[in-house]
């Protein structure tokens, strides 16, 4: 429980302390412009100095987790994308990965039943939910877009429209709103309730569900319930954007937990677990092809070792070889 | 066996009855409170002080692993660390992996060894954990700012004795690393961990000792170069007596068009034998112009369970040899890991092989491009291609009284990516040929339990419950097609399904892919044939008695 817990009192703390900053100490300029602009820079900085920090590290060997027929001889077919041999199927597996949870989508689960023996059955529950949970995320943030920008840009346009689709009430519900609270939902509940994540989860595993969800959460409050006026949230983010140093307008204080949580979350970003956006590119058992026997692979700090020659083999056994009839090089 | 194995039917009522996390029982307990129990049948004897002097590797004591001290030596935490930290450094893989998991929990039950045991810590993601949690403490990853919250933990004897044992229950098969949606392989991070708890002689004498003896003598069973002959001759005189062929392998010859090199397990070990009469038997038919040589008499290398350098030595022969005997390309016999080693490490540590041609089947013409580089050829492409152009004589009834299914080795499968070639020989070579449920074979593939250097015999336990969803696999199979034949083509699969199908599935015997082109060949010249290679009569060739159709 205590990992559990602990996590959500963080982000209930977190949330306590941007209210009563804004509400009581009135310090909407550090929770507006400072807090946002220094969250801001740790996110780019951490994270380039992340992939930075992993791509300066050879990948001495070739090793593709290979998942479909490698390429041989010609009349044998071949698996372009689980076992590739070019460059742009290996970008396709990656992609794959990356865009569908391709490895994911393969999932099974095994269940032992009575008489010792063991079956497996299609599981995609997990393929489902991070497939939701990340994709509406991604649609929210670039819907967000219409606060960054002077102009709304199309896409952002676009995306808002087709995510209101539904346009049950006023303002226009947005599907990706209740697919990010649901999925957030089915994760945090199978980390509770299946006996083996629940082993496994650590603290920081509930942490970032509980962040991104209180986000989400207040998000939804300030569309639908409170209903925040957002022009001095454009003026803000505009004059964010523009690298300005101008006190905020009137703005509720929910925007400001709103906005720190956010701020918390990108700094935080760098830093964890999370960072598994910028190293799903880089898996070497996904991201190289599968022909180390066709090219040559170089590792760069390739060792120098002395292995046993055949002239030490032979000095060795000259005699018994001589004798079984073997040739020799010495007599 | 018996004194390492488990009872089967205590094994069985436990897999029935006792509560496990498998089957959704949490126990309230975090794992890293769990504590670590060696018990007979559940930890590898360490490499006896005389063979870690003759390999240089530090720390040559007497010692076991239920001791209380395990006699480390000073300032092990400082070898630990600074080995890591060195890795580190030498491969983004660990890097990477160390860094991203998310614990999703998609690897969690994938692991043979967690079907097995139920035990959390066979879960691949635990396992890494294992490594991950020290990794954080020592680490100066920003999660380490908060202590506890990221789940980080000193590196203490009782966390070495935990890496002992469960990065010895991984047999880097990488059947997780298929399902992790980042590709996160643990066979990387239990590598390093070997190689690490070497460095401190936390160590197993059935890996050590077979790399000292490789190194030495050329192959794993430490067979001197007369008795490797004389081994190989005893098979020629056996192929004769069942065939009335005399096949004239040759070893050590300069000039030979191609240096065969198989595990030494397929000259020594039953039923490895009976592969090599096959592959004898297969180059006599076609006429091959090839030498097997002495010294680099094995194919497999124990040196990857152990260190990457030791790998890489090991492995050198290969290209000295063929380098020292002119021949132009190499072919390999069955074996997993390795070819795990020669398709994807080989020529990367000991290449360019440009000495070498590219190889050329000398029967078909078919040049290997896809062995352009590393010049060496794999005995099932090798013989798809013969079979595919109609170069060898086959009788597929011959192979009549086996009822067979294939075990796609996990370094095969997952590290090489071949599963047409295999199928193909075995569809062209018996009648009968049946598929494991889909979720057990090819990439999915279930290993047997005793592969990386596990397949000691004091292990007992631990291979049994490690081999049990292959077993159970199997057994399927056999209830519904009657199967008792399992073909696999690795070494390490003939010598350890063999005790496990004795265990779980008796009655099931045990073949290499090679073995049955044996069988199937008709050899111009050769006598009424009876029996198989093993000298078990064939169905339907029954002396006195013609065929049946």
């Amino acid at each position: 429980m205590k990992k559990v817990l602990m996590p959500l009192a963080m982000v209930a703390t977190l949330a306590l302390v941007a209210y009563v900053g804004v509400e009581f100490l009135k310090l909407q300029f550090i929770f507006g412009v400072v807090i946002p602009y220094t969250a801001a820079v740790l996110f780019v900085a951490g994270f380039l100095f992340r992939i930075a920090d992993w791509l300066i590290r050879p990948v001495p060997f070739r090793i593709p987790t290979t998942a479909g027929q490698e390429k041989s001889l010609d009349w044998i077919r071949r698996n372009p994308i689980e076992s590739p041999h070019r460059a742009w199927e290996a970008a396709a597996r990656v992609l794959s990965e990356v865009l569908l949870f391709r490895s994911l989508f393969r999932n099974i689960r095994a269940e032992l039943r009575k008489d010792a023996s063991l079956a497996y059955a299609s599981n995609k529950w997990l393929w489902l939910g991070g497939l939701a949970f990340h994709w509406s995320l991604l649609v929210i943030v670039l819907r967000h877009a219409r606060f960054f920008f002077a102009m709304v840009p199309g896409f952002a346009d676009f995306l808002d429209h087709a995510d209101s689709f539904f346009d049950v009430t006023l303002p226009a519900f947005y599907i990706s709103d209740a697919i990010a609270l649901g999925a957030i939902t089915f994760l945090v509940a199978r980390r509770f309730f299946d006996a083996k994540v629940r082993m496994i989860s650590l603290p920081t595993d509930y942490f970032p569900l509980f962040l991104i969800g209180g986000i989400v959460l207040i998000g939804v409050l300030m569309r639908y319930v409170v209903r925040l006026n957002v022009m001095p949230v454009k003026d803000l983010m505009l004059q964010l954007m523009n690298f300005g140093f101008d006190p905020p307008g009137e703005i509720g204080t929910l925007f400001y937990v709103h906005l720190f949580l956010i701020s918390v979350l990108l700094a935080y970003f760098p830093l964890s677990k999370l960072m598994h956006m910028g190293g799903i590119f880089l898996s070497p058992t996904r991201n190289l092809c599968n022909n180390s026997r066709e090219k040559r692979h170089v590792n760069p700090w390739n060792s120098d070792i002395k292995f046993r020659t055949y002239s030490e083999y032979e000095d060795d056994f000259r005699e018994k070889m001589k004798k079984a009839g073997l040739p020799v090089e010495k007599q | 066996m018996a004194k390492y194995a488990p009872n089967l039917s205590e094994l069985k009522k436990e897999l029935d009855e006792k509560p496990s996390i498998l089957k959704g029982n949490y126990s309230d307990k975090e794992w890293w409170d769990l504590p670590v129990e060696f018990r007979d049948g559940n930890w590898c004897f360490p490499a006896k002080p005389e063979v870690i002097e003759e390999l240089g590797f530090p720390n040559p004591r007497k010692w076991a692993a239920t001791d209380e001290d395990w006699k480390l030596p000073d300032g092990w935490q400082k070898i630990i660390s600074e080995g890591l930290r060195s890795r580190l450094k030498k491969y983004r893989s660990l890097k990477l992996f160390l860094d991203t998991c998310v614990r999703c929990g998609a690897c969690a039950d994938k692991c043979h060894f967690f079907l097995g045991t139920g035990d959390p810590k066979n879960m691949p993601v635990l396992r890494a954990e294992l490594l991950r949690s020290v990794y954080r403490n020592d680490f100066p990853l920003a999660e380490k700012i908060l202590k506890g919250f990221s789940g980080s933990r000193k590196l203490t004897a009782e966390v070495i004795k935990e890496w002992h044992m469960y990065f010895n229950q991984c047999t880097e098969c990488r059947r997780c690393s298929l399902f992790c949606p980042f590709g996160i392989d643990t066979a990387e991070i239990t590598i390093v961990a070997r190689e690490l708890l070497n460095l401190i002689g936390v160590n197993n004498n059935w890996i050590l000792a077979p790399v000292a003896n490789c190194n030495r003598t050329g192959n794993h069973l430490g067979i001197e170069p007369h008795t490797f002959v004389q081994n190989i001759e005893s098979m020629v005189d056996d192929i004769e007596e069942l065939t009335g062929i005399a096949v004239e392998p040759t070893f050590n010859r300069k000039g030979a068009e191609v240096l065969f090199i198989t595990p030494s397990g397929d000259v020594f070990g039953d039923p490895g034998v009976y592969t090599m009469m096959g592959y004898l038997l297969l180059f006599h038919h076609i006429g091959l112009d090839y030498t097997i040589s002495t010294y680099a008499s094995e194919g497999g290398n124990f040196g990857f369970f152990t260190s990457n350098d030791m790998m890489k030595k090991l492995n050198a022969k290969m290209y000295h040899e063929a380098r020292r005997l002119g021949v132009k390309w190499l072919l390999g016999g069955e074996c997993g890991h390795m070819w795990r080693v020669v398709h994807q490490y080989m020529d990367t540590m000991n290449g360019p092989a440009d000495f070498l041609e590219v190889p050329v089947s000398p029967v078909t013409g078919t040049k290997f491009r896809n062995a352009a580089a590393t010049k060496m050829v794999h005995i099932a492409e090798f013989t798809a291609d013969l079979i595919h152009n109609g170069k060898l004589k086959l009788d597929p009834k011959r192979n009549d009284h086996l009822r067979t299914t294939f075990h796609d080795s996990c370094n095969i499968a997952r590290g090489m990516g071949m599963f047409e070639e295999p199928r193909y020989i075995l569809r062209n070579v018996c009648n009968t040929f049946h598929e494991m449920p889909e979720n057990t074979i090819r990439e999915q593939t279930f290993c047997c339990g005793s592969g990386s250097g596990l397949n000691a015999e004091e292990y007992m336990d631990i291979r049994m419950r490690g081999g049990f969803p292959r077993a159970n696999a199997v057994r399927t199979v056999r209830e519904k097609h009657k199967v008792d034949s399992l073909v696999t083509i690795c070494a390490i699969d003939r010598a350890s399904l063999t005790p496990l199908m004795r265990y779980w599935n008796p009655g099931v015997g045990v073949y290499g892919l090679h073995e049955l082109v044996g069988n199937a060949l008709v050899m111009d010249g050769e006598k009424k044939r009876t029996e198989d290679l093993r000298e078990n009569p064939m169905a339907g060739f029954e002396d006195g008695e013609d065929d049946e159709d």
